[in-house]
């Protein structure tokens, strides 16, 4: 295992009921990508972030995250999961969400500090929602939402940032200010995003992989390219490097 | 109001009510934030089979409800977070088996148990002075864990998973914060009872949920409101000659829905 990779999955099976999520897959992340992994809905796609973070224990296979074990590699690691996850009416302002962030430079019965403050306003003003921080969090958009979501991730200092279906509940038109966001992140940290939606996220990612852990059960008619033809084999597949997959997909 | 209060049990009545509106006040807060008034219902209820063998042993039934209460807390956090049984079917279980053994107990224990019917659903007029030390022991270990702990909860509240990832041990606080609703518990069990204490825990922070975004403010705004109704329920069943602790959660109850009423009329206009 090569110790410039952020990430290294080897040989990675999950089920979940004797039913096969994830079969076989190997992925390395090194620094500087910016991923993105498309496949179709109900699936897969979160339970590997959700590896890759140390949430879900594979069957089989290794997980290791700067040459550490998950539980403790994925401090270097910021998350954006996917947003209904949220309860909306919850009682808390941006500021505070952002502040969660700084949890793991903080610890235990402490209070955030200073430098912890200056951290959630730099990077609420890189999503550019510093005018707004003490604004309660169910009142914003779902894009609103997602940046505030980011902030909060890039508060923890991350070598990679992992985002799940960063743009379901984005409007199309506030969709390519999000991806401009990322295309000026991508500078300082690798980036890898999930999506089911491939015309979206083709354009700004510098790579794609699909993902279809569900041979059995699913066929993939979401995606029917020659591309795919090859993730029948093997759930993950390095399709293409720089623009080629931009025009590759454009076409259907 | 002012000659009931030269009473020694109209000055105690005062200061249990104070002591439960602190800790439902806080605690209630997170019981509804996190969504687990179900959960808190089933450590309530439990704690009646350690009233029913506080009485067949002899011993104080409150201290034995606090054995209960925590010991179901635990067990229940274990079953939840650690098999795969769906939640509200164990405390619907749970729930009801602690009724269960309460009067299986008290069935078993000799003679009659006088003041059962205080257990179920509180009389804030015959707290004794050693239920009130230990209300206010518990209120302090509630007050000094929430403020150690705060940002901690908080998290543990809004988003396990962030938390988890960021290094926030969520496993150990959900239990702990399970205890908390089991102290909780046994502060509120003199006041309104163990079958009505899910209303102080649940009325006072939904309405303070209306005026503010911030769990602190709500807090302070729930412990508020519930001295409020535990002082205003206990006027009118003293002049109205009402059962307390009745008395009290149906003052919360009407407040409340007459709130969200009002707002929903704010709304329409």
């Amino acid at each position: 295992m090569s110790q410039e990779n952020l990430v290294q999955l080897h040989n990675i099976w999950v089920r979940y009921n004797g039913i096969p999520v994830l079969e076989n897959i190997n992925l390395a992340i090194k620094k500087g990508d910016f991923l993105g992994i498309i496949g179709p809905n109900g699936g897969g796609k979160t339970t590997l972030l959700k590896v890759i973070l140390g949430l879900v224990h594979p069957d089989r296979g290794t997980v290791s995250i700067m040459g550490e074990p998950p539980e403790r590699g994925r401090r270097h690691i910021g998350y954006v999961s996917q947003h209904n996850l949220f309860d909306r009416s919850f009682p808390i302002n941006i500021w505070d969400t952002v502040l969660m962030g700084r949890y793991g430079s903080t610890g235990m019965f402490k209070h955030y500090n200073a430098q912890d403050k200056l951290a959630v306003e730099q990077a609420l003003k890189t999503v550019g929602m510093i005018d707004r921080k003490f604004q309660q969090l169910g009142q914003l958009s779902g894009g609103e939402q997602q940046r505030v979501f980011i902030a909060r991730a890039l508060v923890t200092d991350p070598q990679l940032l992992l985002l799940d279906e960063p743009t379901a509940s984005v409007d199309s038109a506030m969709q390519t200010e999000f991806y401009e966001l990322l295309d000026h992140l991508k500078d300082t940290m690798a980036i890898v995003l999930v999506s089911h939606d491939i015309s979206a996220i083709s354009i700004y990612v510098n790579e794609i992989a699909c993902l279809n852990r569900q041979l059995y059960y699913h066929g993939s008619k979401e995606i029917t390219t020659e591309i795919l033809e090859s993730t029948y084999k093997c759930p993950v597949q390095m399709i293409a490097h720089g623009t080629i997959p931009h025009r590759v997909l454009k076409e259907h | 109001m002012f000659e009931a209060l030269q009473f020694e049990f109209m000055r105690n009545a005062i200061v249990a009510g104070l002591l439960a509106a602190i800790a439902c006040g806080v605690v209630g807060v997170y019981v509804t934030v996190k969504k687990i008034v179900f959960a808190s219902d089933g450590i309530a209820h439990f704690s009646f089979g350690g009233v029913g063998l506080g009485y067949l042993i002899g011993i104080n039934p409150i201290w034995v409800a606090m054995a209960f209460t925590l010991a179901s807390a635990i067990g229940m956090g274990f079953i939840i977070r650690r098999t795969k049984l769906p939640e509200d079917t164990v405390i619907g279980v749970l729930l009801a088996m602690g009724m269960a053994l309460g009067i299986i107990f008290i069935g078993l224990a000799p003679g009659y148990a006088p003041d059962l019917f205080s257990y179920l659903f509180g009389n804030i007029l015959t707290v004794p002075i050693s239920d009130l030390i230990l209300m206010f022991v518990l209120d302090g270990i509630i007050l000094i864990l929430v403020l150690a702990l705060y940002k901690e909860f908080l998290t543990l509240c809004f988003d396990e998973e962030f938390g988890a990832i960021t290094g926030v041990p969520v496993e150990k606080l959900y239990f702990l914060l399970l205890c908390m609703i089991a102290l909780t518990v046994v502060v509120m069990i003199r006041v309104v009872g163990i079958i009505l204490v899910i209303a102080l825990l649940t009325i006072p922070a939904t309405l303070a949920r209306q005026f503010t975004h911030n769990l602190r403010t709500m807090m302070l705004l729930a412990t508020a409101f519930g001295i409020i109704f535990t002082f205003g329920g206990i006027w009118l069943s003293y002049i109205l000659d009402l059962a307390s602790g009745a008395t009290i959660v149906l003052l919360s109850g009407i407040v409340l829905l007459g709130s969200f009423g009002f707002s929903k009329l704010r709304s329409k206009t």
